[in-house]
């Protein structure tokens, strides 16, 4: 048993334990932004440990293999703490004024994290299963946190119900793999040619399905929109980053590493789905007027360029993956931060809550601007950097039509994304004058706005380094 | 067409078919009532038949396969903790939305659309 392997999970689990234990012993009526720094100053004591995990040689494994910490595994589990660690860090404010349950909802956010990891690192259905579940279920009740807000809890059963019965769809697919195939283990389940028989066709289907509601893939997103309008803005920002990587992460390791022998049946699947993610969420993220419906819309058509690079299904389109994955949460830190600060201060995200806010905050309304023309790909944003390496990634598999298909959906984005600008930055008529007032942004907003935006154009001006870790991470996968 | 003598000898020998053809049509009815039934309850039931039938498909194929190594078995462990907490949320969330909204029914929940 190789403790060390599963290090990083003990010591969010512990962390996990800390803050439940600070919140029993902290009274009702002081303010809980202290559990929040905990948890902060935990997260980046792992995140740091992290990084001396990446090695050269052979992955440590625990469990028997059933736990793979390759280096593509620790990329993504570094994403996760990244994207919890900032978000925890902006939202501050907002758990400490809007909800009711503040400790437990720290606690259930590190729960979250802690499934996310088990995901990365998942070399079985098992753990990918209970990584899976630990994390949607943490995330059921996230969603429902907000506890005056009615949207909240039509949100929370809307996510349960559809969760839950992906989650048996996926199970009953997984279950008839198991049947074909004789075991749970990926490189086990890649060997046996009984995949090729009906149930074993059939289980993969079932199981590819299953991911795709998870990811929001249309025509499986119908929960998305409403979930992630609903939720507590914090929450939305984990669905569309942690939650959503996380489904890539083992969706990307589970085709590439179990069901290799389909691949000419799943790759056309993907590429397909891929397109019609792309032109779906595009073209409904149009008619939007609430933000953050919006972006749930537009992370529809994120999940989409992510699956172009995994049609690729070479290194050049999983370093593509990781690298547009990353940049990702640095974009959606720097929007819902934004989000964020509005949804407390003038309660809302509709498009007429951030009129003016060029005037309110001229920081947030700058942070907004780029942090949507990542999402767009417009130069010299890391967004750029992200699109070209999975386009030229897919074109040389020979799939020119879908680059195609990318391109002018990145176009078309680019209209509710100015959208949004136009209603920040334009003239306020007289009756207006009231959205110009300013808008109190406090001090951990700002440094997780300005982290943001520092990343999102340094990886846009020079994504080398990025590129490198991504390249470590995909020439060591499986090893 | 199989013959009366093989219809019986298939009617008195359980076999993995069997067990593959209850758990289909458990999860069939399952899927179906997710897609009928209007109260969260009857809803949350329905995923649990669903989950239900999962477990019976584990543990068959566990049993009929020629080196048995268990783990079928241990999913099915596993779905079955998960499932269990899946309700327990869905039932606290059904509190909430009679409070919310006073309806347990699903298809009122119509606040969030565009």
């Amino acid at each position: 048993m190789n403790f060390l392997a599963i290090g990083t999970e003990i010591a969010i689990a512990l962390l996990m334990l800390i803050v439940l234990a600070a919140d029993l012993l902290l009274p009702k009526d002081v303010s809980h932004r202290r559990i929040g720094v905990i948890s902060m100053v935990g997260l980046a004591v792992i995140l740091v440990y992290t990084f001396g995990q990446y090695h050269i040689g052979a992955s440590p494994t625990f469990f028997g293999g059933l736990f793979f910490v390759d280096n593509y595994a620790l990329f993504f589990k570094q994403l996760f703490i990244i994207g919890m660690l900032f978000t925890i860090l902006f939202s501050l404010e907002y758990t400490e004024k809007l909800l009711r349950y503040r400790g437990e909802f720290y606690v259930l956010l590190l729960s979250a994290l802690l499934g996310m990891c088990v995901m990365a690192s998942a070399n079985d259905f098992i753990t990918t299963f209970v990584g899976l579940e630990l994390m949607t279920v943490s995330f059921y009740i996230l969603v429902g946190a907000r506890m005056t807000s009615e949207d909240s809890s039509e949100a929370a059963v809307k996510y349960l119900i559809v969760g839950a019965a992906s989650t048996a769809v996926m199970l009953y697919g997984m279950s008839l793999v198991y049947g074909a195939a004789g075991s749970l283990v990926f490189s086990e389940v890649c060997r046996n040619i009984h995949l090729f028989y009906a149930a074993g066709l059939a289980g993969v289907i079932m199981v590819i399905i299953g991911f795709f509601f998870k990811l929001s893939v249309i025509p499986f997103h119908m929960w998305a929109p409403d979930v992630y309008q609903g939720a507590p803005t914090p929450v939305t920002a984990l669905l569309a980053m942690g939650s959503k990587a996380a489904g890539i992460a083992v969706f990307m390791r589970i085709l590439y590493t179990a069901f290799p022998i389909l691949g000419n049946f799943w790759l056309p699947l993907l590429a397909g789905f891929a397109a019609l993610c792309m032109i779906g969420g595009n073209i409904m993220a149009i008619r939007q007027t609430d933000i953050k419906r919006m972006l749930a819309y537009s992370s529809i058509a994120q999940a989409g360029y992510m699956m172009v690079g995994m049609a690729a299904a070479d290194l050049a389109g999983m370093k593509a993956v990781l690298f547009y994955a990353m940049l990702y949460v640095f974009a959606n830190l720097g929007a819902f931060a934004v989000l964020t600060v509005i949804d407390t201060e003038r309660g809302g995200t509709s498009r007429r809550d951030i009129t003016g806010l060029a005037q309110a905050a001229p920081l947030l309304a700058a942070v907004m601007t780029i942090s949507l023309l990542s999402m767009a790909g417009i130069p010299p944003t890391a967004g750029f950097a992200g699109k070209l390496y999975l386009f030229t990634a897919v074109v040389e598999r020979g799939y020119l039509w879908l680059a195609f298909v990318g391109f002018v959906m990145s176009m078309i984005s680019v209209y509710y994304y100015l959208m949004v600008a136009k209603a920040m930055y334009r003239d306020l008529t007289p009756e207006e004058a009231e959205y110009a007032a300013p808008v109190y942004v406090p001090l951990t907003v700002r440094a997780a706005v300005l982290v943001s935006v520092f990343a999102t154009l340094g990886l846009g001006i020079c994504p080398e380094w990025l590129a490198s870790l991504t390249n470590a991470a995909v020439q060591t996968f499986m090893r | 067409m199989i013959s009366f003598v093989e219809m019986m000898h298939l009617a008195l020998h359980v076999g993995l078919p069997h067990f593959l053809l209850l758990s289909a049509v458990l999860f069939a009815i399952g899927l179906f009532g997710l897609f009928t039934k209007k109260g969260i309850i009857a809803v949350l039931m329905c995923i649990e038949l669903m989950l239900n039938a999962v477990n019976i498909n584990f543990i068959a194929f566990n049993h009929y396969m020629p080196a048995t190594d268990l783990s079928g078995q241990l999913m099915a462990l596993f779905s079955i903790a998960v499932a269990a907490a899946e309700v327990a949320i869905g039932l606290a969330l059904a509190f909430r939305i009679y409070h919310d909204h006073h309806t347990v029914n699903v298809d009122d929940l119509n606040h969030l659309k565009g």
